[in-house]
């Protein structure tokens, strides 16, 4: 999978390698600024108060 | 053609584990600067707009007068005149074990979603506990893990630490007396006498309470303190901590 989209990628070795770190950092920013914060609303913080 | 798929399902796999590796970095770590930071920013910025609305003068026929000698364990009847309004911040706390350069807000209330989970906010009083400086308790929540975790360091307070709350009418400075580890459904300990319901307060404790064992709702960690000294907004920050805000500046 991996190894088809690397192939999948335009131009000489040097362009490749710089559109992946781009790709790989997309995909990180996406990660931490939307996805994980959605995800963390379905986790249960430990309760703090008593009651 | 097996293989290929099995080579995609593999890869599918590793990237599933990477993905919970790095939420697991992000919840844990990454967030927590982040939010500590906004949570902490702004404390600040109301501990600032805290000491521009302060009253001029708390009163001008104070008994004893400016010059009264220093008794710090007595304090002589702090003042306090804030109404705190439900999930809206009122005060702030500064705690220099917790950080050189701690600082949070607290608000009234202790919802998950509207306080306790908050980038802006994140320490919350228990309603119905009494308010900063009052004879009683001032009883507060938050997290000791995720969510910007406010009491994470909760577990090294040590005795004589400051507590330092500063509401628009000034600083009161709590000392931290002792830990104690109970169950969820102890209420007591935010009692006016903590752990004595059935007892009138003659003094001003303060009470945090956060959650034991870390990552964990199993027990609660409860540290106690009593109020030491107060001080009028118009005198400003106490000293002490003034000193230690120079240091981080």
């Amino acid at each position: 999978m991996y190894a088809a989209l690397w192939r999948m990628l335009p131009g000489p070795l040097w362009l490749r390698i710089l559109l992946a770190i781009i790709i790989v950092a997309a995909v990180l920013a996406a990660l931490v600024l939307w996805v994980f914060p959605w995800v963390s609303t379905f986790i249960e913080a430990p309760e703090v108060t008593v009651e | 053609m097996g293989l290929v798929i099995i080579g995609v399902l593999g890869e599918l796999f590793l990237t599933a584990g990477v993905l919970v590796l790095l939420f697991l970095g992000w919840q844990l770590w990454l967030n927590d600067i982040i939010v500590g930071n906004e949570q902490r920013d702004a404390a600040l910025e109301f501990s600032e707009s805290l000491s521009r609305d302060a009253p001029e003068k708390p009163s001008d026929d104070e008994p004893a007068g400016p010059d009264e000698p220093e008794t710090p364990t007595e304090p002589d009847a702090p003042v306090s005149t804030v109404a705190p309004v439900e999930n809206q911040a009122f005060a702030t706390i500064f705690v220099p074990r917790f950080g050189a350069d701690y600082a949070r807000k607290i608000a009234e209330g202790v919802s998950l979603p509207k306080i306790l989970n908050r980038p802006e906010l994140g320490v919350g009083h228990y309603p119905g506990t009494q308010l900063p400086g009052e004879v009683g308790n001032f009883a507060l929540a938050a997290h000791r893990t995720t969510w910007g975790k406010p009491f994470a360091e909760i577990g090294e307070l040590q005795l004589g630490d400051k507590i330092y709350v500063q509401t628009v009418d000034g600083w009161y400075t709590y000392t931290f007396r002792n830990l104690e580890y109970v169950m969820p459904t102890e209420v007591e300990v935010i009692a006016p006498v903590p752990q004595a319901p059935e007892i009138e307060a003659s003094e001003r404790f303060i009470t945090l309470t956060s959650c034991n064992p870390r990552f964990s709702a199993a027990e609660r960690i409860i540290a106690y303190g009593v109020l030491e000294s107060w001080q009028p907004a118009s005198e400003g920050m106490p000293a002490e901590l003034a000193a230690l805000w120079e240091g981080t500046a």
